[in-house]
């Protein structure tokens, strides 16, 4: 087998070719790649797998049961253990829990993710302002945002809770009624979080205007809205996706705190939060006026938590994660 | 260093001017404290009136505000209601350490926040070291058996820990260690304040009563701290540092607590340091679910009476706690890290 | 084992198990050293180099990695087989290592002479007072003036060449038998890389040490080696006395690898020769020998068969199916 020759021999096969181009997979694109990392994620996955379940049970629910079935009172059976009949028992006033639940995580579900859209507002916008002119802005809206910073959230809520809570008019929407606390408390926790947002888009702003693209866009005389939006913040984005996911669960557990300490959501509406409220009075005799609403908040922060963990993972490799 | 903190501290001052200005205006316009005033009577017209003007309260809120701040007996006020102000005041302001007086009892806001704010403390301490020892050992072991089945678990369960809201905790607890423990005929823990009235105040009584309230507070806590803990350590045990370390034979234990983690300890401090103030509040849900007697519970009950200088007082005194720990928070980890310290 | 020999490798194997494969780190790598021999370990950028000393000193993380066979005899004993409170009793006494980056290598929260008490504590049970006395000497042998004072610097008031100095003296603190050094002068400017290199031969004099060199520059090897063990992709290709080496290289790489040196008798227009393609990938279980893509003498044979590490000459080993003198076949 030996060659008589010095010349290399003809073309080796292609399992020989140890060009490690070759070997490297295929260009995936950043979508896919976070797909991957994400899939990878099994604690993610199961939390997208609660999140969907839990949104089904709650408002899927609507369709089962209407509100009057929430708010039927039927003294009669009141503080009723879990049964056939009423599998989460009843309450003080005889209402079904389980029912109760269903319209509660609406209510909740919905101020979660409204206040998130409120916070993610007012701290992107503040945190963009600040992030990208400095100067002068910057040391004023940084002061307001480290005074903001400086009270605990609950403390500041209950005070805002209780600024607002003179006499508050039911809404109508779309059939149905609502207490006015609702939108009250959804402001209330989006005026309260907005800092911790604005921090980290202030954070990313600076790091990310400092990249030689946005000179190169600066120098092509783009407008500065233009490099706010369609440069510096789609590159911002991943800190924020993760973060805006997270505070929804914070909010929805804010709602429940106020709510708990009897500055939050009024009757008639119910969120899981309010159903708690004078619970703990029969944590002996009636168990299930605070498991089954208490669970369902945990569960479902759980399942924020275990997602936000997830995206953190796919969208921002570099972040330090456990 | 001494420039540096002097200089914090004065660009504190006008930060605590703004919060406290913004907060009174907004707890004036809270309700009506004389609502109650009365006991459970409502207030009649004439008395409202006639309180009303004591306090003060029939003022523009800025005069309020400045009041509150700044005393007002260097001016008179209109005690007797006929239009003329001829009594001079007998508040020395905020600024003069007269914090005022409780629009709910009448007594001296610095003795009601006095009273409790020892019960708070006693718990937040206590949490405070329970959280760091556990913490460190749950972190450190994680680190060290990263992956393991038992890490893998702990991992899950300080998730858990981490999403469930406290008073879930505080609930499911109470239940299973007091309500069902009680039930099955063992020694259960209680729930309520901080000792049985009868029993009165005695060492073990308030150690018993502690148990619950200091385990809900902790647990949050802990979930994270190990978490964070056990990724600096992680972070720190992967560093050439410790490749060189090991290749001069150095025993394990030396390595992990001497070289490792003084490294991964360092930023933690600066958390500790951050999240301190923020425990002097009282945890209001805690404190409220266990009906411990603590700056907390003071909190939720005087806001809901509107009842302002003694709201202003704990706000005040927490905002001052946070941005005083913010400083000692900086000022460590730069005596901390030599890199900060020998430049 | 022959009683000349400090440390006899066999066979070595170490891989590291990835998410994308297993990584054929050290593929049966076998060399002898001799009690106060120099000898250089040279090769690119991952061809094995430093995996195949941290294996021998068990230093390698065990989950990824994995020391698959071999044995490695220090003194008579097999290293691979020792427990581990044997290797702690081994490192930093008997054999030391120095390390590439002496700014990540030293700890930034403790004092210089914390770091060099320790192992004399540990290894020689001195006691503070002792270990402080005999830090101050350490220093001083390597040069670092105002010793006394800088026990109680942090590394990160040092300089680079300092902080390497400081890491030689803290592998030499027990006065190790053998000592590897891998890459030390790599990130320090080459005025004080000539230094270092300067220290290292004189202390290696002084204090009668075998001394492992791993480097990729060739330049070095030439002035500190006595033998050199080329590495190409977790594979030994060649070894030979240093003279050799540099006359009459056996080995496609040694050679390609000489012939790159830029040379001051060349002429200006000539352009400098690089060899082409690049290192493989370790994650493809090697078969036939490694070097095939980027090799001028490749012959069907070395498609198929890794050629084994064969005698060419007096101490003179080489890893070819072809005769790099005649050009032909073995």
């Amino acid at each position: 087998m030996e060659s008589s020759t010095t010349q290399p021999a003809s073309l080796p096969p292609k399992a020989f070719q140890l060009i490690p181009d070759d070997l490297e997979t295929p260009p995936l694109t950043l979508g896919q790649l976070a797909w991957r990392r994400f899939r990878r994620h099994r604690m993610a996955i199961f939390g997208a797998i609660l999140m969907i379940l839990i949104v089904l049970y709650t408002f899927g629910g609507m369709l089962i049961f209407s509100e009057a079935d929430a708010n039927f009172v039927e003294t009669g059976v009141r503080l009723q253990p879990p049964s056939l009949e009423h599998p989460f028992g009843t309450d003080t006033i005889g209402r079904d829990i389980l029912v109760r639940t269903i319209y509660g995580g609406q209510i909740s579900i919905l101020i979660g993710l409204t206040a998130m859209v409120v916070e993610l507002f007012i701290g992107v916008t503040i945190g963009a302002l600040t992030g990208y002119f400095g100067g002068k802005l910057d040391s004023i809206l940084m002061r307001l945002t480290e005074a903001v910073l400086v009270i605990p959230q609950i403390f500041l809520l209950l005070v805002m809770a209780k600024y607002f809570s003179q006499s508050i008019p039911n809404i109508q929407l779309l059939g149905r009624t609502f207490s006015g606390s609702v939108l009250v408390i959804i402001v209330v926790i989006g005026v309260t979080t907005w800092p911790y947002l604005a921090r980290i888009v202030r954070a990313q702003f600076l790091s990310v205007k400092e990249n030689d693209f946005i000179l190169a866009a600066r120098a092509t005389g783009t407008s500065t809205y233009e490099i706010i939006f369609r440069h510096i913040l789609p590159n911002s984005i991943a800190p924020i996706i993760v973060s805006a996911t997270l505070s929804v669960a914070a909010a929805i557990t804010l709602e429940a705190y106020i709510s708990f300490l009897g500055l939050g959501v009024r009757p008639p509406t119910a969120t899981w939060g309010n159903m708690l409220e004078g619970a703990y009075n029969y944590v002996e005799s009636a168990w299930w006026l605070w498991f089954f609403p208490g669970m369902l908040i945990a569960l479902t922060v759980l399942g924020i938590n275990f997602l936000g963990d997830g995206l953190r993972d796919a969208l921002d490799p570099h972040s330090r994660t456990t | 260093m001494t420039r540096y903190i002097i200089r914090r501290l004065l660009q504190a001052f006008p930060l605590l001017f703004i919060i406290s200005l913004v907060l009174f205006i907004l707890m004036n316009n809270m309700g009506d404290p004389l609502a109650t005033m009365g006991g459970r009577r409502v207030t009649r017209k004439e008395d409202r009136i006639r309180l009303a003007r004591q306090l003060g309260l029939d003022k523009p809120v800025m005069i309020q505000y400045v009041y509150w701040l700044a005393g007002n007996d260097w001016t008179k006020t209109d005690m007797d209601g006929d239009g003329v102000a001829e009594t001079p005041g007998v508040r020395k302001g905020v600024l003069r350490g007269d914090w005022g007086i409780s629009l709910v009892n009448r007594k001296l806001v610095t003795e009601v926040i006095g009273e409790r704010l020892p019960n708070t403390l006693l718990l937040m301490v206590t949490a405070e070291v329970v959280v760091l020892v556990s913490a460190l050992l749950i972190g450190i072991y994680s680190a060290l058996h990263q992956y393991s089945l038992v890490d893998n678990t702990i991992t899950a369960i300080t998730f858990i820990m981490y999403s469930m809201p406290v008073f879930f905790f505080a609930l499911l607890t109470m239940y299973i260690f007091a309500v069902n423990f009680k039930k099955w005929g063992l020694p259960y823990l209680p729930t309520v304040g901080m000792f049985e009235p009868e029993a009165g105040q005695t060492f073990s009584q308030v150690v018993w009563h502690m148990v619950l309230p200091t385990a809900t507070l902790s647990f949050g806590y802990i979930a994270g701290y190990s978490r964070y803990i056990r990724s600096t350590m992680l972070e720190a045990m992967g560093q050439d540092y410790i490749r060189t370390a090991k290749a001069k034979g150095l025993p394990r234990r030396q390595i992990v607590y001497l070289h490792a983690l003084k490294n991964a300890a360092l930023p933690i401090v600066t958390i500790i340091a951050l999240d301190l103030p923020f425990l002097l509040g009282g945890a209001i849900v805690t404190e409220r679910i266990f009906g411990w007697p603590g700056t907390g519970r003071l909190f939720l009950d005087h806001v809901s009476r509107s009842d302002t200088p003694v709201v202003m007082g704990i706000l005040m005194m927490i905002a001052v706690a946070v941005i005083v720990f913010q400083i000692i928070a900086d000022v460590a980890y730069a005596w901390l890290d030599p890199r900060i310290r020998y430049k | 084992m022959k009683p000349e020999l400090l440390l006899e490798v066999k066979n070595l194997q170490t891989r590291f198990h990835i998410a994308e494969g297993t990584v054929h780190a050290v593929n049966g790598i076998s060399f002898s050293l001799k009690f106060g021999e120099t000898i250089a370990v040279v090769g690119e950028s991952g061809c094995g180099k430093s995996v195949t000393m941290m294996s021998v000193l068990r230093l390698i993380p065990i989950p990824p990695g994995e020391i698959a066979a071999g044995q490695a005899f220090y003194l008579g004993r097999d290293l691979l087989q020792a427990s581990e409170a044997e290797m702690e009793h081994i490192r930093g006494k008997e054999i030391a290592m120095v390390f590439q980056d002496p700014m990540t290598s030293l700890n930034p929260v403790l004092t210089i002479g914390r770091q060099l008490s320790e192992t004399l504590q540990v290894h020689l049970g001195m006691d503070k007072q002792q270990a402080h006395q005999r830090a101050i000497e350490l220093l001083d042998m390597v040069g670092i003036p105002d010793a006394a004072r800088q026990l109680k610097d942090y590394p990160h008031q040092f300089s680079g060449g300092m902080r390497q100095r400081v890491m030689i003296a803290m592998a030499l603190a027990c006065e190790p038998s053998l000592l590897i050094a891998d890459e030390p002068t790599t990130a320090l400017d080459v005025t004080i890389q000539a230094q270092i290199i300067e220290l290292v031969q004189h202390l290696r004099e002084k204090l009668n040490m075998t001394v492992i060199w791993i480097t990729h520059d060739l330049g070095v090897v030439a002035e500190i080696a006595e033998r050199v063990i080329v590495m190409y992709a977790g594979f030994i290709v060649e070894e030979a006395l240093v003279d050799d080496l540099y006359e009459e290289p056996r080995h496609p790489y040694t050679e390609a690898l000489l012939a790159a040196l830029p040379r001051i008798e060349r002429r200006r227009d000539q352009r400098l020769r690089s060899i082409p393609g690049a290192p493989p990938n370790l994650l493809v279980a090697p078969k036939g020998c490694p070097f095939v893509p980027r090799c001028e003498y490749v012959i069907d044979r070395c498609l198929l068969e890794m050629p084994p590490l064969v005698q060419v000459g007096r101490d003179h080993r080489s890893a070819c199916w072809v005769d790099l003198t005649t050009g032909k076949p073995r």
